[in-house]
């Protein structure tokens, strides 16, 4: 009736574990209390789980973005304070199948659950305003890609609960991911909530990128988008391009697990350095997934508050291109040590050094962006130098491991973990934090508190440096990563420093929640009515804040980059009203993608559990429920011209009144 | 030089005729490129699973071989199968664009029943393999094989739902614009499966049973 799921399955006797589910449990009983006695599900049906508006699909994606960030934060705090407490000899808190759960969470959560939904929100919300549109090309399938994401993102929360999680490290390699050697459910958690979040996160960047190609507002070439929109189209094609060998090859050792073929074991001519080759073929061009969009951010944010326009905006396309496409000849640089040969270990290592051009171009030209220009010393700025410095040292390790004889040394050691969350924190987690503060105000129409913004970016700076630094020294003096417990007087300082760094990116953390919390309160205060907070100069700024559903009244017309700027330059002022108003062509809100998202959630849950029964149920009605949609004709509506005035018309009476 | 002319004449005609441009207006084209990117993706999809057959298709852990298990006059037969299912639906396509409704249904009927042909096909094909002892556990080689020729197959029978659905569509409303826009998806994928069953004639049955 259950398959493989029965009351044993609740790791009762664990205590980290079941403290961690109470507070989840009671965490999630309080919300649900608080919108029944405010009586606000109709309003979250209808206005948010249903919606279609870009805008509000991207703020529900960062919303569980920083959720996820809590929990894989948490999983951080507990790997530094158990080898901090585990390296003199004792057991430490976390035993080693805890352990080993943790660190593949944190991962997985990290890059899948954190970064990614991060980066589809900041898109969501900034690409199609930055492009003059009033959606994205598929909203409904926008809608849907969310609650894919969402979907996965709770079966891994529920493995928490509900048996396990892989033990395997975030990807999963074979053979020990193999049923063989991992017979429990957790490997499963994991290849059904990244190949449900997989498709959406797919979903997502068919739908970027014909928005991006097909709804630019008249008069916007190719070569006047602004850079973040430059960077989403680059980063989805990557997606486009990537995330189905993902697909295939956790399909792949899916099959090994569930009908005993042999794509990856160790017997029947099954080949594990094989997923090692597709997994990292996905693997590499998914952290330039991450960090485009963050270069993207960054030149946006430097170039609004130096008050210049780009310095190099060709090169810092033509950079961003480079990059795609180098991508994905360099996979084979995450295991020089396979044993390809020197021929090919000096290709990958070639083509692994040359990315750091295109790459330094991008530095040099943010630098000369700032050069004599008028800088403010913002929370985005400060987000921006910061990783500026950072990002040049990761950088530089990296092209140190691109030397395969330096990288047999240094392989799956400290050093390697150091460089990458240098790289990730450094450059994609700055950046989206960039992003954040700087596009907060148009999202919501208030500023985020200024002072804490700085304590948080101070916090997480130093804690990184506190925390990560002391890793490339462990990594050069031997330590492997993902060690339980080891004995060694030495090690031990160096991992306590390491957990003191996470200590200060707790406070770092704790700011920035602080920060949302009193810049809520202090909303009246923080208001931003021109919509234009920064003196911007792309199109997003050239509406209100928050916008209206339909985004502009009327479609801009562009007529050179930075096209805002331009016309604040020729007319003097910023938003006026329009003498009229025509109507405007909006879709409908739909109820479909939640519903889809859940059943494929139980049709992950189910199949994780083997209750086939219901695997046939819950597939059968995402079936029809999909098809079902096709047959709902009624998918939009024109907003009369008198409602488009009559908002406008509250706007700028909002507007002066506040003057 | 002449470039940046006709830019500039572009932006000075777009200020003076905005008015006209009514954005919103799909004519299909977007439905048609997304779709078209995700075929894309698909193709890649089949190119990792093509790389896994390609790198396992000599692991046969002491089992048969593609020598052995494959005859090539029976997937002959499976190609013409889809082959001419690919052409009734472009006869189907024709009939569409000129709105002759029942002679759409008409092809389509025949692609779909020419689409069970070679779904029945292959499925014998599996079952005598699996029946032989040469299922998808035996060997590396198997799994590769069976996981390539079933992805293509999967994707035919979700097409083939896809069909039913849009038959059912046409008979509700009729050969309307966003009807003819499903229509042309699905002429899409269909050509597409086509496209990759030939890699999958030559890269599995031909040189299999060649080398």
């Amino acid at each position: 009736m259950f398959g493989k799921l029965t009351l044993e399955a609740i790791p009762y006797h664990e205590p980290i574990i079941m403290g961690a589910v109470a507070m989840m449990v009671l965490g999630g009983a309080a919300l649900v209390a608080g919108i029944t006695f405010f009586r606000l599900w109709g309003p979250l049906w209808s206005k948010w789980l249903t919606s279609v508006d870009h805008k509000n699909i991207g703020i529900m994606y960062i919303i569980l973005a920083l959720v996820m960030l809590l929990r894989g934060f948490a999983d951080a705090v507990m790997m530094r304070t158990q080898q901090a407490l585990a390296s003199t000899g004792g057991a430490g808190p976390l035993p080693p199948e805890h352990f080993d759960q943790v660190f593949t969470a944190h991962g997985v959560i990290m890059i899948f659950f954190m970064a990614m939904p991060f980066m589809v929100g900041l898109m969501n919300i900034v690409v199609p305003l930055q492009i003059g549109a009033r959606d994205v090309a598929f909203p409904y399938l926008n809608n849907l890609s969310f609650w894919l994401t969402a979907a996965g993102a709770l079966l891994i929360n529920i493995s928490l609960a509900v048996g396990e999680f892989a033990r395997t490290g975030w990807l999963a390699y074979p053979p020990l991911s193999e049923l063989q050697y991992s017979p429990g459910v957790g490997v499963d958690y994991y290849l059904w909530a990244l190949q449900i979040s997989g498709v959406g996160t797919l979903l997502a960047g068919v739908n970027m990128i014909t928005t991006i190609l097909k709804m630019r507002a008249p008069g916007m070439t190719l070569m006047r988008m602004p850079i973040f929109t430059w960077t989403t189209l680059c980063s989805n094609m990557l997606i486009v391009a990537a995330f189905p060998i993902l697909t295939a090859t956790l399909a792949m050792l899916s099959l090994d697990r569930y009908l005993g073929m042999h794509f990856f074991t160790n017997d029947g001519g099954g080949n594990a350095m094989m997923y090692v080759n597709l997994i990292w073929a996905w693997g590499h061009p998914e952290v330039y997934i991450l960090v485009l969009p963050a270069f993207g951010i960054f030149s946006e944010v430097i170039s609004t508050f130096s008050s210049k326009k780009l310095f190099g905006y060709t090169s810092m396309v033509y950079a961003t291109v480079c990059i795609t496409v180098l991508s994905f000849i360099v996979w084979l640089h995450h295991f020089f040590t396979m044993g390809a040969g020197a021929n090919v270990n000096a290709f990958f290592g070639i083509s692994t050094m040359i990315i750091s051009i295109p790459t330094g171009a991008k530095i040099f030209n943010w630098l000369f962006t700032m050069y004599r220009g008028r800088v403010q010393f913002t929370v985005p700025v400060l987000w921006t130098l910061g990783f500026m410095v950072t990002f040049v040292i990761g950088g530089m390790t990296g092209v140190l491991m691109a030397v395969p004889a330096a990288d047999f040394v240094l392989h799956n050691s400290l050093f390697l973990i150091a460089h990458f969350h240098n790289v990730i924190i450094g450059g994609v987690l700055f950046g989206y934090l960039a992003g954040f503060t700087y596009w907060f105000p148009k999202a919501f129409g208030f500023k985020l508190n200024e002072t804490l913004g700085k304590v948080s970016f101070w916090c997480w700076l130093v804690g990184f440096y506190l925390a990560f630094m002391p890793l490339y020294a462990l990594g050069l003096m031997g330590m492997t990563r993902r060690m339980n417990h080891v004995d060694n007087v030495v090690w031990h300082n160096y991992l306590l420093v390491a957990a003191l760094g996470a200590a200060i990116i707790a406070c770092g953390i704790g700011a920035f929640v602080l920060q949302i919390l009193v810049s809520v309160l202090n909303r009246k205060a923080l208001r931003d009515l021109t919509g234009d907070p920064w003196n911007g100069r792309t199109l997003e700024w050239a509406t209100s804040s928050p916008p209206a559903f339909y985004n502009f009244p009327q479609t801009p017309v562009v007529t050179a980059r930075d096209a805002f700027w331009e016309q604040k330059q020729a007319t003097g002022a910023g938003l006026q009203p329009l003498p009229a108003y025509g109507k405007i062509h909006m879709p409908h809100n739909t109820g479909t993608g939640v519903i889809l998202g859940g059943f494929i959630a139980v049709l992950g849950f189910a199949l994780i559990w083997h209750i086939w029964w219901l695997v046939v149920a819950a597939f059968a009605a995402a079936v029809a429920v999909g098809i079902g949609h096709t047959f709902n004709e009624n998918r939009d509506y024109y907003v009369p011209s008198e409602t488009v005035a009559e908002t406008e018309r509250k706007y700028f009476k909002q507007l002066t009144s506040q003057v | 030089m002449s470039n940046a002319h006709s830019v500039a004449a572009a932006d000075a005609a777009l200020l003076h005729g905005v008015e006209a441009h009514d954005e919103h207006h799909d004519d299909g084209s977007k439905t048609t490129l997304g779709f078209w990117i995700y075929l894309m993706s698909d193709c890649i999809l089949f190119a990792a699973v093509f790389a896994a057959f390609a790198v396992l298709r000599g692991q046969t852990a002491g089992g048969p071989d593609a020598k052995e298990l494959f005859s090539l006059p029976y997937v002959a037969g499976e190609t013409a199968f889809l082959l001419v299912s690919s052409f009734t639906y472009g006869m189907a396509m024709i009939a569409a664009e000129k709105q002759k409704q029942s002679a759409t249904l008409r092809w389509l009927g025949v692609t779909l029943l020419l689409g069970l042909g070679f779904m029945f096909m292959e499925l014998h094909e599996f079952a005598e393999l699996i029946g032989e002892g040469a299922g998808p556990d035996r060997s590396a080689f198997l799994s590769s094989f069976f996981t390539l020729v079933g992805t293509h197959g999967l994707h035919v029978l979700s097409g083939m739902v896809w069909m039913v659905t849009l038959i059912a569509h046409v008979l509700r409303r009729g050969l309307t614009h966003a009807n003819i826009v499903r229509l042309t998806c699905l002429s899409l994928f269909w050509h597409f499966l086509d496209i990759v069953w030939i890699g999958v004639f030559t890269i599995v049955y031909l040189s299999g049973v060649a080398a």
